[in-house]
């Protein structure tokens, strides 16, 4: 005999009277701790969730089955249960060496994919040697001039058997370059490398503000390498489209999602309208999101995520592929909840996010070092931190079942919310004329900046606490060793370039420059130009000009 | 006598593109009262002089998370003294582990604020050390 579920309006009589008779004396005996309870998006939260706040929930409809549409309870049928996420901590410093002999330890150490972290001059674009460089050689990654950098970075490391993700975005069709072309040298075939390149521009004008062209040339770009990896290297991940950035910069957890997903389409539109079909690129998308403090709302994220891209695939793209409506993506606890007060309580923090994320689903995991709002993390920092995902993945037995919080009607509500909310800011955008143009408005941008500040407000006026900062604040000296990147790593790496400089055939890397110029001034796709370039040594600096004298320069709207 | 309010320079040196923390002490500077300008990003030492001697402010304030504070932020020093700034109170905060905080000082950077500063603190340090001009 089946059971007859209750009724709402019998539900809301039961709850009236719970109400009545038990929590209203309840709080004036032992009042609320707080007058107002949000998550930490500033969005109310009740004491209780109940079936009378999943009303219209049809559990087919909205949460379905892993591995099918809507894709809310994760894209594979059997999830961790056959494979766990990939290990992936995100590393780079100093020269190429530095962080080939860092790669090694982690891959010892048990981490099952790499994440390659540049320097700041590498992610602008510029070459070691140029005269704003100075000081930032190696500092906040690994410092990558030229092909032989690269061939140095992956040393000894097989690239058909670990997969690589690259964060690199205004310039990341010159490093695809590299990667592939040292890749070839080495005797790996293009069809079994595996891995990721960030190349979402968008977020960068949004929140990253790494950029060098302005937005309708990035794009092209970016439909470049998302075409070649279609034809050439069909196991890549041409994109990452990125949440992970907005919600540093201070987002709410809606917006993070609402934005990541709109660029997503952003890209999906000019992938089409640059002559690919849907379905034989949107398979390689995947994304990249934030884990931060609020447990349950990053899970309702990721859950809602899920959802909302395959709705969007399957109702405003057509795919046909079920392959193209499954929303993959990577995490990385928040950097931005670290303080640098009491800095071990940070091993505590990202190990609830990565919690998060892993009852979220994620099919990769970066988690954070507890001494990065420092520096660089330490070996024995990122070994930790490691750890905390071993744990998490052999200790807390969490990984047993599927998406174990399907059901709960406090989460399945709040995977709700966040995708009704997604749905309001897609159209907002979409009436702007795009995301393009809602970034030349700056609305994006403002939105962020305003949820920001809000956000500072309540932790400076206590209604947000931090852990040692703002409570149980003690006086400290902090003793705990820190990564130095010494200007030595500098100096080396001058030397390196200008030994490349001298001993490449300069009437080469002039002429496949001077190729690259004419391609780029057409409409072809400059992969195949940018391999030329980088196959004689050309540097990231000389390739980025060359683009730059025909796309331009992007100016930043200060607001 | 009215007091001129405090002028501030908000600047971005070196490459770095974090502009979260430089912009709410902006907006929080403004709130109480000071005129601030902001510089945009990945300023040189040069263009945070410049801008500084045009706008005659009473206080630099620095941010940088990229790890390059200890070659870029002596360097806007030293062009200070050059351009007899002395009197400009500089402050900066960002990613600066603690061991660096000396030095820098040294250099004559008043105030390192770390993550966690309250910005009410920033307001505070800024109104009790920076000059400002009696109008």
């Amino acid at each position: 005999m089946s059971k007859i579920p209750i009724r709402q309006p019998e539900w809301s009589k039961l709850k009236h009277r719970w109400e009545r008779e038990l929590l209203d004396p309840s709080n004036r005996l032992l009042p609320q701790r707080q007058e107002e309870f949000t998550s930490i998006s500033g969005q109310p939260i009740k004491a209780l969730y109940g079936p009378d706040d999943l009303e219209n929930f049809d559990p087919k409809k909205d949460i379905g089955f892993p591995g099918e549409l809507p894709y809310t309870r994760g894209i594979h049928p059997n999830m961790y249960r056959s494979r766990l996420w990939t290990m992936r901590q995100f590393s780079g410093f100093g020269t190429a060496e530095d962080t080939n002999q860092r790669f090694h330890y982690l891959l010892q150490q048990g981490q099952t994919g790499l994440s390659v972290a540049f320097d700041l001059p590498t992610l602008m674009g510029l070459d070691s040697d140029h005269p704003t460089s100075t000081g930032e050689v190696g500092k906040c990654g690994v410092a990558i001039d030229t092909l032989a950098d690269m061939e140095i970075l992956f040393k000894d490391i097989n690239l058909e058997s670990v997969s690589t993700s690259m964060t690199i975005n205004c310039p990341a069709a010159v490093i695809w370059a590299m990667y592939l072309a040292s890749a070839e040298k080495r005797g790996f075939t293009w069809d079994k490398l595996r891995g990721t390149l960030q190349n979402d521009i968008l977020k960068e004008y949004i929140a990253q503000k790494e950029w060098i062209y302005p937005p309708h040339p990035s794009m092209r770009l970016v439909t470049d390498t998302i075409e070649f990896a279609t034809r050439h290297v069909p196991q890549w991940n041409s994109v990452s489209i990125s949440g992970y950035h907005i919600r540093e910069a201070g987002s709410t957890a809606l917006q993070e999602l609402a934005f990541t997903l709109r660029n997503g389409i952003e890209y999906v539109e000019a992938a089409i309208k640059g002559g690919l079909k849907v379905d034989e690129f949107a398979p390689r998308l995947s994304f990249f999101f934030n884990a931060h403090n609020d447990f349950f709302e990053e899970i309702a994220k990721y859950r809602a995520a899920r959802k909302v891209w395959a709705r969007i695939m399957k109702d405003r793209f057509q795919c046909q592929d079920s392959r193209s409506c499954m929303l993959r993506f990577h995490t990385q606890t928040a950097g931005c909840s670290l303080t640098a007060q009491q800095p071990h309580n940070n091993i505590t923090r990202t190990a609830i996010q990565a919690l998060a994320a892993v009852l979220g689903g994620t099919q990769s995991l970066h988690t954070n070092s507890m001494d990065e709002t420092f520096a660089l993390p330490t070996e024995h920092a990122a070994t930790i931190a490691l750890r905390s995902q071993q744990i998490l993945a052999t200790e807390s037995e969490v990984a047993n079942t599927i998406d174990p919080l399907a059901g709960s009607y406090f989460v399945e509500k709040l995977t709700l919310e966040l995708e009704e909310g997604c749905w309001t800011y897609f159209k907002k955008i979409d009436a702007m004329g795009g995301m393009i143009a809602a970034i030349e408005q700056c609305y994006p941008q403002k939105e962020i900046q305003e949820a920001a500040y809000q956000y500072q407000q309540a932790v400076e006026c206590g209604q947000k606490i931090v852990v040692g900062v703002n409570q149980f604040v003690v006086d400290e000296e902090n003793n705990i060793d820190t990564l130095y990147i010494k200007p030595a790593v500098g100096e080396k790496q001058l030397k390196r370039l200008g030994a490349v400089k001298a001993r490449r055939n300069s009437p080469v890397v002039r002429q496949s420059l001077m190729d690259l110029r004419k391609a780029a001034s057409a409409d072809e796709n400059l992969m195949p130009f940018l391999l030329s370039c980088v196959k004689a040594y050309a540097t990231l600096g000389e390739v980025c000009d060359q683009l730059k004298q025909v796309f331009g320069s992007y100016q930043e709207p200060i607001f | 006598m009215s007091q001129r309010p405090i002028r501030v320079l908000i600047a971005k040196p070196g490459l770095d593109g974090h502009d979260r923390g430089a912009k709410i002490i902006a907006r929080a500077l403004r709130d109480a009262g000071m005129e601030v300008i902001y510089s945009g990003l990945r300023q040189s030492p040069e263009q945070i002089i410049s801008a500084a001697l045009q706008e005659d402010v009473n206080c630099i304030g620095l941010s940088i998370l990229s790890g390059a504070h200890n070659v870029i932020l002596p360097k806007i020093m030293d062009l200070l003294r050059e351009k007899k700034m002395d009197d400009v109170l500089v402050v900066a905060g960002g990613i600066i582990p603690d061991q660096d905080v000396l030095s820098l000082k040294k250099h004559g950077i008043a105030e390192i604020f770390l993550p966690g500063t309250s910005t009410k603190a920033i307001i505070q340090f800024i109104s009790d050390n920076a000059g400002s001009e009696k109008g």
